[in-house]
């Protein structure tokens, strides 16, 4: 009973993980109906400010929530110029160009963040500073959680609700949606659409960055093709959940992260990549839109 | 005018990324295409007749790029010394190092262009035993000598003729922990938590759990991981509820420096058991606190007192600022081992020097008195390490 009860917190665990990496992902394919493969990559970029940010400013001297909202913010910050610059130059030229061209060109920006990041950083894996401590772990009993576990899982249900209420109570929210629903339309009717994409992919790399961070934290070890693994399975959350659904994204990321963590835990770890990937496939088959995803009347 | 700018940048991003893209999918693909070169790389024309060319790859950049660091300046600091002291037969050797950034298939690359295109007359490496496997065939094609310097896993000789290593095999490092485990910690009870990926960390989990059980102990649970995880929470739940009294797990440190920090969140406070693998400054970094009172088995501990292994750390040390490890240890002992078989060769011939290399008997090296079987690999001792406060200490010594 106490092992189903630790599988069933590493699983949320895991699952906040992905949740926040899919956040990101499910917010440009709302928007522009792209799938933006280089997501986990930016994800990478944001770890690695992070981690140069503690270093220059010496913030693991004293770890406090205050070097970690140092950090939290520098690496939101280039992770958002980052996927500005991306949108600017590597998908706006290509706004017209039949969908397949822009898909391809995010599988190209991905290599070349990887293979940059190794050029840059260096390929081997470093070791990411602690910035913010808890006296020992919080346990009741048997049951053992790191606290930066839960407040990855706090901080994911939380942008979750922000991005929700943004989405559907706010006036930018409103241009979204219709900049999603029509974009020539929308711009007919005076809404900026070329501001409000940009924005919406600023927005969805900076969370990636601070997701980059979160997970730095509690895996100390972070190497350039650290976005690789996480961004496809955030993917498959979203894809899962229904893309384009803030809380399909929740709900998918949190149904892989327990799945594979009882795959694991009760008999077969070397399926878990298969899973996620088996998953991706069995929804494509049976229902593509998601578990909570709407039925969009084709545009013709 | 600001329109044609912008343009214009697009156009140039766009034609950047198809460059850089380009250039690393033809690295990838092409057979000659050159990796990543640390060192001098002289074309076949330019050299020196009076030189030995000796090639290296080894992993200077990538997940495990301490093991080839290490490995190359041990390798490195032989051949200085070699030089300083006028060389091999009045030859200079000289040494060209290639990097394969950690991947099997780059090393293939890196072998067959430091055969093919630099000519070399023999190559020193891998490190880790999945890239020797990949780098073994094509030296045994080219009729190379190939010497690993610290590649474990058995296959790696069987591979051709031509194919040495200066170590131990992971059958004997698997019994050495099998034995210290039983004998020496009194543990009956294990759990094994091994990297899929890996040749190297499955079969030094297959050998060890033979042994163990053999000699009367229990694997309780015997699970796996893939070495791009970060998560092994589920893994260590599952071994948790079985109660073991240690935890083998034999991966790259890289991997085993946050396995052990989530089994301490987890409260498993049990040892953890290794082999060399966990050999690099990097575990202890990443784990923290995490490993204090685990053990693992290694090729020489450079706590020795012995004045051979104190004269090597001495140098090493006046070389580079820091302690060698053993990648470190074994590189220089198979750059010496190289040199004595060129100088006991009757010819510079890759087969007369294959002949001499598979004939060295009793060499002393820093890492013990090297004899080589009839299978090319190295019959010697290992040692135990501990891993207690922040560092690895001496334990004990295991004669084979």
């Amino acid at each position: 009973m106490i092992e189903f009860l630790q599988h069933l917190i590493n699983g949320f665990s895991t699952g906040s993980i992905y949740a926040l990496i899919a956040l990101g992902y499910t917010m440009v394919f709302g928007i522009l109906q792209l799938i933006n493969f280089a997501h986990g990559d930016v994800y990478m970029v944001g770890a690695f400010s992070g981690y140069y940010a503690i270093h220059y400013l010496d913030l693991s001297k004293n770890p406090s929530w205050i070097s970690l909202g140092v950090t939290l913010a520098t690496s939101m910050v280039a992770s958002g110029v980052l996927g500005g610059l991306i949108e600017r130059f590597a998908y706006r030229p290509l706004r017209r160009s039949p969908r397949i061209n822009v898909l391809i060109t995010a599988v190209g920006v991905s290599l070349f963040l990887e293979f940059s990041g190794q050029l840059i950083f260096g390929a081997d894996p470093k070791f990411f500073p602690q910035v913010l401590t808890f006296k020992g772990d919080w346990s009741v009993g048997e049951l053992k959680m790191n606290p930066l576990q839960f407040l990855i899982f706090f901080v994911s249900i939380l942008l979750m609700l922000a991005l929700d209420w943004m989405i559907f109570r706010t006036r930018f929210g409103r241009a979204m949606r219709a900049t999603s629903f029509n974009s020539e339309c929308a711009s007919l009717m005076g809404i900026p659409t070329q501001q409000i994409i940009s924005t919406t992919f600023i927005l969805g790399s900076a969370l990636a960055g601070a997701a980059g961070v979160l997970v730095g934290l509690t895996y100390p070890k972070i190497d350039p093709l650290m976005g690789t693994m996480p961004g496809l399975k955030a993917f498959v959350a979203a894809v899962l959940g229904g893309v384009g659904n803030i809380r399909g994204a929740v709900l998918g990321a949190m149904i892989l992260g327990l799945s594979e963590e009882f795959l694991v835990g009760y008999g077969a770890p070397s399926f878990r990549d298969a899973l996620a990937f088996g998953l991706l496939i069995i929804i494509l088959l049976f229902k593509p839109t998601g578990l909570l995803g709407l039925k969009r009347a084709e545009k013709v | 005018m600001k329109r044609l700018k912008f343009t214009l940048l697009n156009r140039f991003f766009i034609v950047s990324c198809c460059g850089v893209l380009g250039s690393i999918w033809s690295s990838g693909c092409k057979p000659h295409a050159p990796p990543l070169t640390v060192g001098s790389v002289r074309e076949p024309s330019s050299q020196t007749p009076g030189s030995i060319r000796i090639g290296e790859v080894g992993s200077m950049t990538g997940s495990e790029a301490t093991f080839g660091i290490s490995t190359h300046r041990g390798i490195s600091l032989a051949f200085e010394e070699l030089n300083q002291s006028g060389g091999v037969l009045g030859k200079k050797m000289e040494l060209i190092t290639l990097d394969d950034r950690s991947k099997p298939e780059e090393a293939a690359t890196a072998a067959t262009q430091l055969i093919s295109e630099n000519e070399v007359v023999a190559v020193l490496g891998e490190v880790a035993s999945s890239r020797s496997i990949a780098m073994a065939p094509i030296a045994q094609n080219f009729k190379t000598p190939m010497i690993s310097p610290s590649s474990t896993n058995p296959r790696v000789t069987e591979m051709g003729n031509y194919i040495f290593r200066v170590c131990f095999i992971d059958p004997f490092q698997g019994e050495v922990m099998a034995k210290f485990a039983l004998n020496h910690l009194k543990i009956k009870k294990v759990a094994i938590l091994r990297d899929i990926d890996s040749d190297y960390s499955t079969g030094l989990a297959n050998y060890f759990a033979a042994a163990f059980k053999k000699s009367g102990g229990s694997v309780v649970l015997d699970v796996s991981y893939s070495s791009l995880d970060i998560d092994f929470k589920s893994q260590l739940t599952a071994i948790r509820g079985q109660s073991p009294e240690a935890i083998l797990v034999p991966g790259y440190y890289t991997s085993v420096g946050l396995i052990a920090r989530q089994a301490r969140e987890l409260g498993l406070q049990i040892p953890l058991l290794g082999g060399d693998g966990w050999d690099s400054p990097k575990l202890l970094e990443i784990s923290g606190k995490a490993m204090e009172n685990s053990y693992f088995s290694n090729h020489y501990s450079n706590e020795d007192v012995s004045p051979k292994i104190q004269n090597f750390v001495t140098k090493y040390r006046q070389r580079y600022s820091d302690s060698p490890d053993g990648m470190a240890a074994m590189g220089y002992d198979a750059a010496m081992i190289l040199a004595d078989s060129l100088r006991r060769s009757k010819t510079l011939s890759k087969q007369d020097l294959r002949e001499a290399i598979s004939t060295t008997q009793n060499f002393p090296g820093v890492t013990g008195n090297i004899t080589l079987n009839e299978k090319r690999n190295a019959v010697k001792s290992a040692v135990i390490l501990k891993v207690a406060n922040g560092a690895f200490h001496y334990q004990t010594t295991i004669q084979p």
